[in-house]
């Protein structure tokens, strides 16, 4: 009897995460949906925003999402690949567990700490090394490239851990080296789990907030290149709820509403790909 | 005429340039906490831990933001961890694989990658507005209570499967229920592992910025209530070094954030540690 209900209750609370999912779908859609329509998609996806005046256009910041996570891809891939390869087929024991709480530290460091970094190091950098304002394309990819490193190595790395030792035993006994192994047979072994890696390093990316407005630069127009001032999806969000009222309202959460359709995508693609095996 | 590598070259060069990347990762890493530090360790006097923020922040301390820290803290980690480790031992102890085990699975890591914007925007309009909570602590706790959830859930969820499963049988024979198994037996073998997941969900709880200024708000007044609105650390910082306000004090708020995530994070890993080298 005590252990019906709490098997009864225990399945309640274990609903808890699929039911808030649910609730902040709902929230989010209800909000930003009806203003979508009202708009009428040519004004949304126009390049005028002007939302106190009837202009609704994203399309400069969906650009400036695009060309952020771009950016941090061409940062994050080659050094979070190198530092999984790195760690799971270079390293002692000793080294991977010196390794791993570091990268999960690089993983809990606030990201207005990361922000705050690219503002009084990277951006005068870029400014003084490339001309231009320094808060740009380049100075958010490179601060977004560091911060999803954490998620590419380990979920990376726990990919080639999961190919199994055979495969290398076999690859030196025909006389192949180390790296003729991890190129030729390890990487494509672990591949949907680095891709998997990859595609949740890119939901991070697209949904940073606090860092990129920190030192992206924020100017609504679509940028002409990566030492130019850009402004995401989030950084819109972020700037203007506070004193959004209204229609105003309505369209940063039509923007969350775009932003969460592609969140829940790539999740989905992600968890498809690693539950597959 | 056709210049090759041979293959044992290819691997030494393979070798250094994968080392000098992870280096270059372990120093930027590094370099962030020794910048951070260096400039705001100086700014750490007990005045400036304990003294009213005066002046917007360009005088003063930061006692209302560490207290405001610490309420939301506490809201999200007393609300989230019951949820989080029931989740898991229904993940363990009550699903064969399953429709229901995946449903839960899947809102759990869908969870994990919904960016903190977005629990902003919901916190907002579900605790805020439509709940008519205001800003305050409370709806600032309840929003990073879903957000820390599926790092609570996931970790616990490791935790309890790697109780071994003998000890599961010992106590039934012993006459124990399914219940008082879980509860006298799995969950206390269980706890160093729970509790890593939980502290790691604090760790996030504390640097995040986006999900409490829509919803705790950024008032600089001490907290009386869980209804009072309030600016976290985190917040504080943020607004210090982009409004310009004060660098000093910025770097100095910014040196209590990062030695609060390096112990956090150093807790969460000696748990850990004696908990595997007790079940591996």
């Amino acid at each position: 009897m005590k252990d019906k209900i709490a098997e009864k209750l225990l399945l309640f609370v274990a609903l808890s995460a699929i039911m808030s999912l649910a609730l902040i779908t709902f929230f989010i859609f209800q909000q930003g949906i009806p203003l979508i329509f009202k708009a009428g998609l040519g004004n949304f996806l126009s390049l005028k925003w002007a939302p106190t005046r009837g202009g609704f256009g994203i399309l400069s910041m969906v650009i400036g999402s695009l060309m952020v996570t771009v950016g941090a891809l061409a940062v994050g891939i080659p050094f979070g690949l190198a530092a999984a390869i790195f760690l799971a087929e270079f390293s002692s024991k000793t080294i991977q567990k010196t390794l791993k709480p570091i990268i999960e530290l690089l993983a809990g460091i606030p990201s207005v700490v990361y922000g705050f970094i690219g503002i009084v190091i990277l951006v005068p950098f870029i400014r003084v090394t490339f001309g231009g304002p320094g808060f740009s394309v380049l100075a958010a990819s490179i601060i977004l490239g560091i911060m999803i490193l954490p998620t590419i190595v380990s979920i990376s790395y726990d990919a080639l851990l999961a190919v199994p030792n055979t495969y290398r035993e076999g690859s030196y006994a025909v006389g192949a080296t180390k790296w003729q192994t991890i190129v030729l047979l390890l990487l494509p072994a672990a591949r949907s789990g680095i891709v998997a890696g990859i595609i949740l390093g890119m939901g991070r990316a697209i949904g940073e907030t606090m860092a990129v407005i920190m030192i992206a630069g924020n100017a609504l127009k679509i940028p002409g290149s990566i030492f130019d001032s850009v402004r995401t999806l989030t950084s819109t969000i972020a700037l203007e709820l506070g004193y959004a009222a209204g229609d105003h309202r309505g369209a940063l959460f039509a923007c969350g509403s775009i932003l969460f359709l592609i969140i829940i995508v790539l999740n989905i693609v992600a968890i498809r790909i690693t539950s597959r095996k | 005429m056709t210049f090759r590598i041979g293959p044992r070259t290819s691997q030494i060069i393979a070798y250094v340039a994968l080392l000098t990347m992870t280096a270059i990762m372990v120093i930027v890493l590094f370099f962030i906490i020794f910048y951070i530090l260096r400039n705001g360790l100086g700014q750490l006097t007990l005045e400036f831990l304990t003294d009213k923020t005066r002046e917007m922040g360009k005088e003063g301390g930061i006692l209302p933001s560490i207290m405001g820290t610490l309420f939301i803290t506490i809201v999200a980690t007393v609300i989230a961890t019951p949820l989080g480790v029931g989740s898991a031992v229904y993940l363990v102890e009550y699903t064969r694989g399953g429709p229901i085990r995946r449903i839960i699975s899947f809102g759990a890591d869908c969870l994990a990658g919904v960016p903190s914007i977005i629990f902003g925007l919901f916190g907002f309009i579900f605790f805020v507005i439509s709940m008519n909570l205001g800003w305050s602590i409370l709806s600032g706790g309840l929003t990073l209570a879903v957000m820390i959830l599926p790092t609570i859930i996931r970790t616990s969820e490791e935790a309890i499967k790697s109780v071994p499963h003998t000890y599961r049988e010992i106590s039934y024979s012993l006459g124990g229920g399914k219940l008082d198994t879980i509860l006298r037996v799995v969950l206390p073998t269980a706890m160093p592992g729970i509790l890593t997941g939980v502290i790691l969900g604090i760790g996030r709880a504390v640097g995040e910025t986006a999900a409490v200024i829509f919803t705790a708000g950024s008032s600089l007044g001490l907290p009386t209530s869980i209804f009072s609105s309030t600016r976290t650390l985190a917040v504080h910082f943020y607004i210090l070094a982009r409004e310009g306000i004060s660098m000093p004090k910025a770097y100095g708020t910014a040196a209590v954030l990062i030695i609060i995530i390096l112990a956090i994070n150093f807790i969460a890993y000696r748990l850990m540690h004696r908990f595997i080298a007790r079940y591996y």
